[in-house]
This record gives structure tokens, sequence and C-alpha cells, in this order.
């Protein structure tokens, strides 16, 4: 292609969140050049967004947590569908990745003895979550980006890449085109780390930016690799319901960590009605109690606002469906109520969650700490992704790796809070140091002449529909809300199946969409192409989820409400097939060994 | 619902105008739900930045009304809907297109400054110890979320251009940070002073006044960087002490 620039890097780094970013730096650090690939400016990727903390068994507020009550909790939370071998990696290493980021700047909240402040989250034991308010999000990413910017590494902010590229069975490089002036880059890599996080852009109520449309795990399928576990959609309890230009903006399980509690319209604390078998003797008898556990009482349960996100936000979800909801549909959320407990409630509230304060202030004209939110379940986090080696985060295309929230198998059917942002730290360095020793052993692959070609040509198809083609906006528009509608929360098999047929149809819409204006900065371009990989992760999880018929963590069919022990042995596996269609087997998952059964088996009291 | 027109700069690389835009409007809504919704039913290529619609992440910066501001966090109930509502894009960078500028200039300035450099670890276990009263400062200043709107609204980038010489007030509140951190053991003040230009703030508050995280840039952050300056190198006592043992002007340190 002529107006194609060709950069060349040992390590090409895809995707500039936590993830990205630790890749990156640990690649850097193994001594060979890196490259790292953006679609925003640096520093604005969703870990930004982060904000309730970084989960990591320090211990310094409960010294009887460890790495292996963490573990307990992660396998426990994602129903036992986790990838053992992550979950166990993640649960060791997290605390020391957590102080690393202190060496680099990163200022967290303090104990009274100076160490870093820990809170508690849905789902975790002990209070676990290192954090600066309610922006840990921010400092992570900041911490991280300005260590980055030190070591050398070349960062190519806008810039989206269209497919990858390989040389016989490996990964060798990546095509993208630049935002700013709509001209194609061609990366050559000896190894490539995709860290491009969600998929939140294929539904309609998401606290997800107009960057997750799946680019990594599409880009991965399309080159060879598996993705798993795609049915697996968190949907988070608690994202903004009014006014409407907010709908799903999240509000942080941190409101529920400090106290927060969940009332129905006629003022009940519906939660107590509903605590699931496997979580009773950890949870609370009495609202009293549950009081006493977030004020670090360490003899008391968590109260029942703490379960797991899937379970919360499926109550919610009944209470609304009952007619018990608040005026625009969700539920309230109260912590202003700790006024009754605290002397300066309104204070210590604007201190640890100043974002909060500051969001609904303005944005719903709502004092939180004089008056309860509406809240309601929004689209979050993908639990499932691409299918990773649990140990380098290697997927099946030799010198292709994935970390952070595009690989899948640590949270399993059901991600804890918290979990996230330790998540791309603990596999971001894993996969960064990986591609580092994979980039050093192998000589640079050879570029395919004809699919660059190929792709350049397929980039640009929008442009000669022209004017006259259908709007991007309204096809991007009318896909969420069929899968919001027909593949959300609550699953059925008759509306997935219509989901399919809709799906179909779909593609043929954004196979003919137009676009006017020429190659620079033009989102419209930038929306076509977006479309092809939502439509493509929106049917991997609709054939996940028809072909999963329980119901289970992130996962909730009408028709299967129940978990069934059948599906508890097995992960849904999806590869493109030589035709080119989706393949779908189920994969057995390996027992766990003796020691890490013992580890759970000791933690179920 | 009813209507409101949006006078919205479009065009390429300073070459541009504004173009009007009537649209629906109803509760709630935010310049940004009305820029999206301008994109998404008569301009398909409107070119703007955003990402979390939350103030969290600093993209969609721009001037509304002829104020530097987040879209995602300017109401439409405060604007006076009875006449357009301007947006144009920052103006003291370089423009891209519409609502689009090239702000990489801040990018290069962050790599110049001297990075973290912390103590030695106060425990064996290599950690370290710090109370909650010293970090509050720094901890106020990494709320800065990096929008580049107090860089925009800074007479001496805006007006007179002085890319070169002085690295503005966000770079300022992340020097003081890094300064202000308790672990850190750099010293930067000469470089404040002669690279970085800290003496072109003439403490107007501009910049305090557009932060949409309220950092206190001019009071917290310049203010006693100036006088870490003034301290080291204009303290009349400490140059009469410079004078008589004969040390090099700039490299007084105090002990």
């Amino acid at each position: 292609m002529p107006d194609t620039e060709t950069v060349e890097h040992d390590v090409l780094v895809i995707g500039a969140g936590g993830a990205g970013l630790r890749a990156a730096i640990e690649a850097a650090a193994a001594g060979v050049t890196v490259g790292v690939v953006c679609k925003s400016l640096l520093g604005k990727a969703h870990t930004v967004m982060a904000e309730g903390g970084v989960a990591a068994a320090l211990g310094n507020v409960d010294d009887r947590d460890s790495w292996r009550v963490h573990f307990a909790d992660t396998m426990r939370g994602g129903q036992y569908l986790n990838n053992w071998r992550m979950a166990e990696i993640h649960a060791k290493e997290a605390p020391a990745r957590v102080l690393e980021l202190e060496a680099w700047g990163a200022v967290f909240d303090r104990t009274p003895d100076g160490r870093i402040l820990q809170r508690n989250f849905g789902g975790h034991r002990y209070p676990r979550l290192a954090h600066v308010g309610d922006r840990t999000g921010l400092e992570m990413i900041r911490t991280l980006q300005d260590h980055a910017v030190h070591l050398g590494i070349d960062v190519h902010m806008e810039v989206t890449v269209i497919t990858l590229l390989t040389d016989g069975n490996r990964v060798c490089g990546a095509f993208a085109y630049d935002r700013e002036r709509g001209r194609f880059r061609l990366f050559r890599a000896k190894a490539v780390v995709l860290a491009t996080g969600g998929v939140g852009r294929a539904f309609s109520v998401t606290s997800n930016s107009w960057e997750y449309t799946a680019d990594g795990q599409m880009l991965a399928y399309n080159a060879g690799a598996e993705l798993q576990d795609m049915e697996f959609v968190q949907f988070h309890p608690t994202g903004m319901v009014w006014p409407p230009s907010v709908r799903g903006l999240l509000v942080t399980e941190a409101v529920r960590g400090e106290g927060g509690v969940l009332r129905n319209n006629e003022g009940r604390r519906f939660m107590f009605d509903d605590i699931p078998e496997n979580y009773r003797s950890q949870t609370a008898d009495t609202e009293e109690e549950g009081w006493r556990y977030v004020q670090g009482d360490k003899s008391a349960r968590r109260p029942p606002e703490l379960l797991t996100r899937d379970h919360v936000a499926r109550c919610i979800v009944h209470e609304v469906r009952a007619g018990r909801g608040s005026p625009h549909g969700g539920v309230y959320l109260d912590i202003a109520w700790i006024k009754e407990k605290l002397p300066n409630a309104a204070e210590h509230i604007r201190k640890k969650l100043p974002s909060m304060y500051h969001q609904f202030k303005q944005l719903a004209d709502i004092d939180i700490t004089s008056e309860p939110m509406e809240i309601g379940p929004t689209t979050h986090y993908m639990m499932g992704g691409i299918r990773v080696d649990g140990d380098t985060q290697m997927t099946a295309v030799p010198g292709l790796f994935a970390a952070g929230e595009c690989a899948a198998g640590l949270h399993g059917a059901n991600r804890l809070g918290g979990n996230s942002l330790s998540d791309l730290l603990v596999f971001g360095k894993r996969a960064g140091e990986h591609a580092a020793t994979f980039a050093k052993a192998h000589a640079a692959g050879r570029i395919d002449a004809g699919a660059v070609d190929h792709a350049a040509r397929s980039a640009l198809v929008a442009f000669e529909h022209g004017g006259g083609g259908e709007g991007p906006y309204h096809v991007q528009h009318d896909l969420q809300t069929m899968m919001q509608d027909l593949v959300g929360i609550v699953r059925h098999e008759d509306e997935m199946r219509q989901a399919l047929a809709r799906l179909d149809d779909l593609k043929r819409r954004a196979a003919g969409v137009g676009i006017s204006g020429n190659r620079e900065y033009n989102p419209g371009w930038h929306t076509a192409m977006d479309l092809r990989n939502l439509i493509a992760v929106s049917e991997a999880i609709t054939r996940a989820a028809l072909e999963r018929r329980e119901s289970r963590g992130g996962h909730f069919r009408d028709d299967y409400p129940d978990k069934d022990p059948v599906f508890a042995g097995f992960n849904v596996v999806l590869a493109k097939g030589e035709d080119g269609t989706m393949r779908l087997t189920r994969v057995p998952i390996p027992p766990l060994p003796a020691e890490l059964e013992q580890v759970i088996e000791e933690q179920k009291s | 619902m009813s209507t409101a027109t949006f006078r919205i700069w479009r065009g390429e690389r300073g070459d541009g105008r504004f173009e009007d835009y009537p649209t629906t409007v109803s509760e709630g809504m935010v310049v940004l739900d009305a820029v999206h919704q301008i994109q998404s039913d008569q301009a398909n290529d409107l070119a703007c930045r955003w990402n979390c619609k939350a103030g969290k992440c600093g993209s969609c910066s721009a001037e509304i009304n002829g104020k530097p501001r987040l879209m995602c966090m300017t109401r439409l109930n405060e604007l006076d809907l009875e006449r357009p509502v301007t947006i144009e894009p920052m103006r003291a960078f370089p423009h891209v297109r519409d609502l689009v500028t090239d702000v990489s200039w801040n990018f290069r300035v962050k790599q110049k400054i001297q990075k973290f450099t912390p103590t030695a670890p106060h425990a064996a276990d290599g950690t370290w110890r710090m109370q909650q009263r010293d970090i509050d400062r720094v901890q106020e200043f990494r709320k800065c979320i990096e929008c580049f709107l107090c860089q925009d609204v800074c007479h001496v980038l805006r007006d007179h251009q002085l890319h070169d010489e002085f690295v503005g007030p966000r770079f300022l509140v992340h020097i003081a940070a890094l300064e202000m951190h308790p672990l850190d053991t750099a010293d930067r003040t000469a470089e404040l002073r002669e690279a970085h230009g800290v003496g072109y703030c003439n403490i107007t508050k501009c910049c305090t006044t557009v932060c949409p995280e309220s950092i206190a840039i001019t009071d917290n952050a310049i203010i006693p960087l100036k006088e870490r300056v003034v301290d080291r190198y204009y303290d009349p006592l400490k140059a009469l002490v410079r004078l008589v043992r004969g040390g090099t002007k700039g490299e007084s340190r105090a002990t």
C-alpha cells in the first residue's frame, strides 16, 4: 500500500490500560524494543474508570488474610469454572505487584500505622482492596504511564488495529490505521500482546466507553486463537439509571463497602431475603451485624449487599420486576443513612467517595450525603475472552499473548470486584515477560503482502458507499438494543435464537454502511470499522450462552434457572472453523491439584 | 422535549467555521450528549474525543460558550439555550479537526520531568510507611485527569505561545506532586527555575478556576514551588553566605 508507514518492534502491545502498560514495562525491562498501540490518548483507557480498589492479600487491615483465602474467594466467586492455575498465581503475586506500584510513585490511602489501607468488597472475606478514595484506577494508570514514559517505549496514540498478521501459524505483526490522518500503519513484531479490554459496547446500558468493541478478542479469534467463557458477561449491580444520558454509568461497589445499603420502594433491605447457600455461613444475620462488619469488627460477617455482583444484580432485577423498584426503574442505594451511626457522616462520605459525590451532584443533582441514589444493573465486564496458558498468557497462536480483560480464565463465571486491577498487574507483567522471551528466541516473521492489501481494501469499503449507505451509528444502536433485550441479564432459548437471526441481518447492514467525509479523524468511519468486531463478539456471546443450559455466575437463564452439575465440568470454547463459521466445543476443566483442593476445603467454613 | 442550537466549530487544521446544528434536548443532558446526537443523526464525521463520560478521563475538553470545560460534565440546564451554544476546540493547541486538537506537546513535556525516585524502603520487607496527613496534599495533585484545560486557559501558553520555555500548570502540579511526595529524593528546583519556567506564572489563577477536579493549582502547587525557587536562589541572606563562601550561583544546597 502506498500510504502505509511501516514500524518495527520486538514486542508490540495492543492496548494501553493497566495490562498493556504493565506488559510494556516488563518487556522493556527485559531489554527488547517495545511499541504500544492505543485507540485513545495515553492514560484514557478504561482502567482510569476503576474506582474501588485493587485486590491483594497484603493483610494490612486484617492479618488473617493470605493468598489462600484470596484464592478460595476467587474460585468461589467464579463458581469453580476458573482456570485454577491463574487464580493461584493471581492470589500469590498480587501483593508484590501492588507494592511495586508504590515503588513507582503510587500514593495509596494509609492505615494508622502508615501502611497501605485496604477496604471491604463483595465476595472478599477480609478487607483486601488497596485504594485511593474511589479513584484507584486513575492512580494506577497514571503510575504505570509515568513509569513507562521513561523506559524508551514507543507509544502510538490514537491508532486502531484492523488485523493481526501471521506467518504460518505464528503472529508476525499487525495492520492498523491512525485516527488523526486516516493512514495505514504496518507493525512488524516478533511477539504481540493483546490487552484491549472488554466488549461493553455490544450492549445499550453499559459503563464502558466507545473503545470497548471486542478488538482483542476478535483479532485473536481471526488469527486462530480460541475464545472461552463468552457467555459470562458481568452486569454490575449498581449503575446510574437517571438522568437518561448517564444511564449505565458506574457507581462503585465501594459505596456498599463503606456501609451503603440497598432498599426497594418499600424501604426494605431486600438483600437479606435471598442469600445463596454457599455464602450463608459468611453473611450477616442482622443489619446490626452487617454494620459492625463494615466498621471493621472482626467477629462480624459481611452484609448481604456485599455478596457477589452476579447475585446482587439479579436480586435488583427481581425487585424491579416485582414492582418494588424506584421511579426510574432501579432500586435505592443509600449511603446517607450512616449519619445515624457516625457523627461526621457527610464529611466521611465526601472523603471516602469523592468522585461518587461529585458524579451524582453534578450529573443528577443528588447529594449522596443526604439522599439515596437510584441505581440498576449495567454491562460492566467480560469474564470470558481469549483462552491463554495460565503461566505464560500465550494463546494457541505462537507469539500471541493476551492479558487483562480480553483474556479469559481468572474469573470463571463471575469476577469479584477488585480482582480486575490485580489481574491487569499480575498477568500484564507475565505476558510482557513471556512475550519478550519469545521475541528473543525468534526471528521476525514474513509479512504476507496479500493479507495486508486485503485488509486495507476492506477497511475503505464504507467510503465507496458514501453518504448513500446507512449510517454506522444506527446499526450500532440497533445492535446494542437487540443484545440488551435478547442476550442481557436474563436469557431465554427463544430470545437467543431470535438474536442469532437478527445478527445475520445486522451483518448485512454493517456491510452496507456508508461514510461521508474523508479519512482524517472521521468517527463515522471508526464506528463503521468497529461494527465487525461488535457483531462477531455478539454472536460468540449468544452461541456460548445457548450452549450453557443452566444458570451460573453472570449467566442467568430463565428457562434453566438452576445450576446443573453437568455444566460445572467444562468451559465453552469457540474457534474459527475452516469454513469461517464459529466452531463450539466443551473443553473439560482439568482437576484441581490436591494441594489447591485442600485450600478450598479449609476455607469453606 | 425542546430544541436547542449548537454552534460547533467545523474544519481542519485551523481552517474552519461555525456551523449550526439544531437538535432535541431532554432532561439531564450534558453537552457531550448533544454532540453525540448530532454526530449520530446529522454529521457522522464530526470529530471529537471522549471516553468515560463521567469526568474521570479528561478526554472531552473543549471551549463551551468561550469557557474551557469538559463536555461530559457540562449540563445543558446551566446554559442559556435561548441562544446557540458555541462549542470550539481548545485554542491553545494546534488544531486537527473539528473539536480535536493536537495535545502531543503535553506528553513530550512530561517525559522531560525527572521521574519519581524513592528513598530506601523503611521496613525489612521492602515496604514504606507514610502517614495519611503527609500525603493528603500529594493526593490532591494526583486527582489530575490530564484534561489540559489549565494549559488551554493559561495566557503564557495560549497568548504568548511560550511552550518551549514554560511547562504550564498541569506539569507544575505534576512536579509539585513529586516534590512533595514523602518518599521522593530527587531535586527539581534548578529545572523548575530554568527549563520548566515557573517564573513565567504570574498567579492569575485562571488554571485553578477551570480545573474540573477543583485542584487548588496556584495556591497549593505553583506558589509553593515558586517559594522553593526563591528560597534557593533569591534569599538575600543565603546570597550573602554564597558571596562570602564563594559558592556558585544556583548551587547552594540547604543542608
